[in-house]
């Protein structure tokens, strides 16, 4: 029972993904990824429960593990999973309406999203390093094509460099895969690559090998993880894939690399002490959270300031990992998790206001809070739980990584980081600002696509807005002054179009609203209580730190 | 074979991997690229059948003709398909840094992998570990192919070098990891090259050229 439990999330979504290829992608299938993904959760929720009462599990002969960290990174799976594909229907449904995509495409997107999704399963679930090192890389394989979904040149370049700089970032965590291989055959009792094994080698590993092996894995993982300074495909790919995988990507994806990391740092402070790692992330926290602040205050493009937040948030990951006391990993956990609820909700938002706008530059949208109130609260409310605005859990976390890093010794490089943390909340509440307030752009008049050919962004085409219109901007590209709240320069025309579909109520929500004010509330219910998961977060901490919270 | 027999046989398999990585580095036409590249699989896949007769393993052995059959066989053609469709570009005219600069890098990098290695070879003196530092020049060399090349295809086989070094090391240290182990880690690699290769034709219709330089339209 507890086998068939933990093989759930890997098994579930390959049976959606079998189920997309032969029925494709049309009404009766619409809600089969969404379902899927709940059953990811409530497997995961299942698989956590019984990992905390009896403890950890293996399966399939030894390949596959379970322990309440496993679970723990299960469960952040499966809830962001369930709100990316509750999401998913209408933003598919909006891009077939508005002619960019295809049956074959949303096809193609549904099935590679539910192997991206037992993928990701299968990395936190593989009971080795060798496991987990070929989840992770197909992981790059099935999402490449997600990233490329879209028509035009951002795309595939974004592809292009997302596969390229990847892959040679795995490529050197498979050299040192196999180094700390090496140097465990050479110890008394010879142990294979399982982490169970690893972690009891640990103390007799050769330091010199394991030395090498350590740093080309957390490089390699890191660069998965999209740490400075081998971010350089997360801006162009988490801006260009469509706002599902956007959100899966950095709600979960990064995170799953930055779980690879908290298992190689577990064996590399047993074998090495814990200097060497703590060093080596404190330097990439520093330069993630640094990079991300300096380009966030002069950001122009929505999306990519949403990417560079992601960059900064596995910065305080690998700042709280480097602390590495109790508290400090507790605290590491919960931020993957309210990480990845607020972090969806962003993107999935940003989307939204991508199809409504046509533009994904900042200055471009203007009044959202009277045009789509909805919309502009879960981006206005998603900002603040970035920003660790209590309730949020992220206040809770990045509150507990702080305190962790000034109790731990870390003074100079906590202070460092919450000095650029408040400035990236400065950044960001500046940039929202602006997309929210002012005058809403003008009213409706009349006209026809035809009239405005040269106004209509030229890859994007026309966009529809929830009303049915059309929305196009006048060839506006004066510069926005930074930090004024000032009224709409780029005065939206709204264009009827007769093709597309009118939704009778704009004000009426849909499944993905209710999916994103859940989440919402779920990472400002975290913030207050930790409930059930407690024990579980508890459990998981003492795997990775070896005492209790 | 005497262990004597069995050392020189391994230097001169890894000591063609290293040569056929600099001749990579060297030449500039595509087509003879891949066929060193090719070259390369063939002294790879012996290296692994060397291993795999002194430890009489015949799991091992299975393994040495998949990488023969990978390596020397389904990435070059892989590669020369990709190659044939790509028009007039068949040549890497102008590298970021010039041969005789790349050709000298080289030979740093080889010391380098030399000065790093020391502690993989410490560990557990043999024949085998002693080729260790070859696996990793190669490495380095590929890395450096990966980011002072602007052609799609030159990167692809830049990252294909690393592979292959990388490839060289897991066996030198270990004889591998375990069959599951590596079969995921060879159908992975197969499937990244087919992903770029996709990515490439697509590069082509989007940009008209698979010229890396191009594609400057994600920026901050």
């Amino acid at each position: 029972m507890t086998t068939l439990l933990m093989l759930g999330p890997v098994l579930i979504p390959l049976v959606a993904a079998a189920v997309y290829r032969i029925l494709r992608w049309r009404p009766a299938t619409v809600w089969v990824g969404a379902g899927s993904a709940a059953g990811v959760l409530a497997t995961a929720i299942g698989t956590a429960a019984r990992v905390t009462s009896s403890g950890p599990r293996t399966a399939v002969g030894g390949l596959l593990a379970v322990d309440a960290l496993s679970a723990f990174m299960l469960i952040v799976i499966g809830a962001v999973a369930v709100v990316a594909t509750a999401a998913t229907p209408a933003h598919l449904r909006i891009e077939l309406a508005a002619g960019r995509t295809d049956q074959r495409v949303c096809t193609q997107h549904s099935t590679l999203v539910q192997l991206f999704l037992a993928a990701m399963a299968l990395a936190v679930l593989a009971a080795s390093l060798g496991v987990l090192w070929v989840a992770i890389e197909a992981t790059t394989v099935v999402t490449a094509f997600l990233v490329g979904q879209r028509r035009g040149r951002g795309p595939v370049e974004a592809a292009w460099k997302y596969v390229i700089i990847c892959s040679t970032g795995i490529a050197l965590a498979l050299l040192g895969t196999f180094l700390l291989n090496y140097a465990a055959q050479h110890t008394p009792t010879p142990a294979g690559l399982d982490w169970v094994g690893l972690t009891a080698a640990a103390p007799d590993l050769d330091p010199g090998v394991t030395r090498i092996a350590v740093l080309l894995l957390i490089l390699g993982f890191g660069t998965k993880a999209g740490l400075a300074p081998m971010h350089a495909w997360l801006p162009d790919a988490h801006s260009q894939a469509p706002a599902p995988v956007s959100a899966l990507m950095s709600g979960v994806l990064i995170s799953v690399a930055f779980y690879a990391i908290l298992r190689v740092k577990i064996i590399a402070d047993a074998a090495l002490g814990p200097e060497f790692t703590r060093t080596l992330l404190i330097v990439l926290a520093l330069a993630s959270i640094a990079l991300a602040a300096s380009l966030l205050l002069a950001q122009r493009d929505y999306k990519r300031m949403l990417a560079y937040s992601s960059i900064e948030n596995m910065g305080l990951l690998a700042l709280g990992a480097a602390i590495g006391s109790p508290l400090a990993v507790a605290a590491v956990l919960l931020h993957i998790l309210g990480h990845g609820l607020a972090k969806s909700v962003l993107f999935l938002s940003a989307g939204r206001i991508l199809q409504i706008t046509g533009s994904s530059r900042i200055e471009k949208v203007r009044g959202l809070a009277a045009r789509e109130p909805v919309l502009a609260g879960c981006l206005g409310f998603g900002v603040l739980a970035i920003i660790a605005f209590p309730p949020f859990s992220l206040f809770a976390s990045e509150f507990g990584i702080a305190r962790a890093g000034f109790a731990g010794g870390l003074g100079w490089a906590t202070a460092a980081a919450l000095i650029l943390v408040l400035v990236i909340a400065a950044a960001l509440v500046g940039h929202t600002s602006r997309m929210l307030l002012g005058a809403p752009a003008a009213e409706p008049a009349a006209a026809t696509t035809g009239a405005h050919p040269a106004a209509v962004p030229a890859p994007v085409g026309a966009i529809t807005s929830t009303d049915g219109a059309v929305w196009t901007d006048r060839a506006d590209t004066s510069v926005d002054h930074p930090g004024a709240a000032q009224p709409a320069r780029a005065v939206a025309v709204p264009v009827q179009d007769p093709v597309i579909p009118v939704r009778t109520d704009p004000r009426r929500l849909g499944a993905d609203s209710y999916a994103l004010i859940t989440a919402l509330i779920a990472c400002a219910v975290l913030g207050l209580t930790l409930g059930p998961l407690a024990p579980l977060l508890a459990q998981a901490t003492t795997i990775v730190t070896g005492t209790a919270p | 074979m005497s262990e004597a027999l069995y050392g020189q046989l391994l230097n001169i398999a890894a000591g063609a991997l290293l040569l056929t990585a600099v001749l990579i580095l060297w030449r500039r036409e595509l087509a003879s690229i891949i066929d060193v590249f090719a070259l390369q699989g063939l002294a790879l896949a012996t290296l692994v059948g060397l291993i795999a007769l002194q430890e009489g393993s015949a799991e091992l052995a299975v393994v040495a003709v998949g990488v023969l059959v990978l390596r020397a066989g389904v990435l070059p053609w892989l590669l020369r398909r990709a190659l044939a469709g790509a028009g007039q570009t068949r040549r890497e005219t102008r590298p970021l840094v010039n041969v005789v600069s790349s050709l000298l890098a080289a030979a740093a990098l080889t010391l380098l992998a030399y000065a790093v290695s020391q502690p993989l070879v410490a560990l557990d003196p043999s024949p085998a570990t002693h080729a260790i530092p070859v696996g990793m020049a190669v490495v380095l060399i590929g890395f450096f192919v990966l980011v002072t090349r602007r052609l799609a295809l030159s990167q692809l086989v830049g990252f294909l070098l690393m592979d292959n070094g990388i490839t060289a090391v897991g066996f030198l240290t270990t004889a591998g990891i375990g069959v599951i182990v590596e079969l995921g880690i060879s159908l992975d690699v197969l499937l990244v090259v087919l992903v770029l290769q996709i990515l490439k034709t697509r590069i082509r219709e989007a940009f008209g050229d698979t010229d890396i330089d191009d594609l400057r339209e994600l920026h901050d």
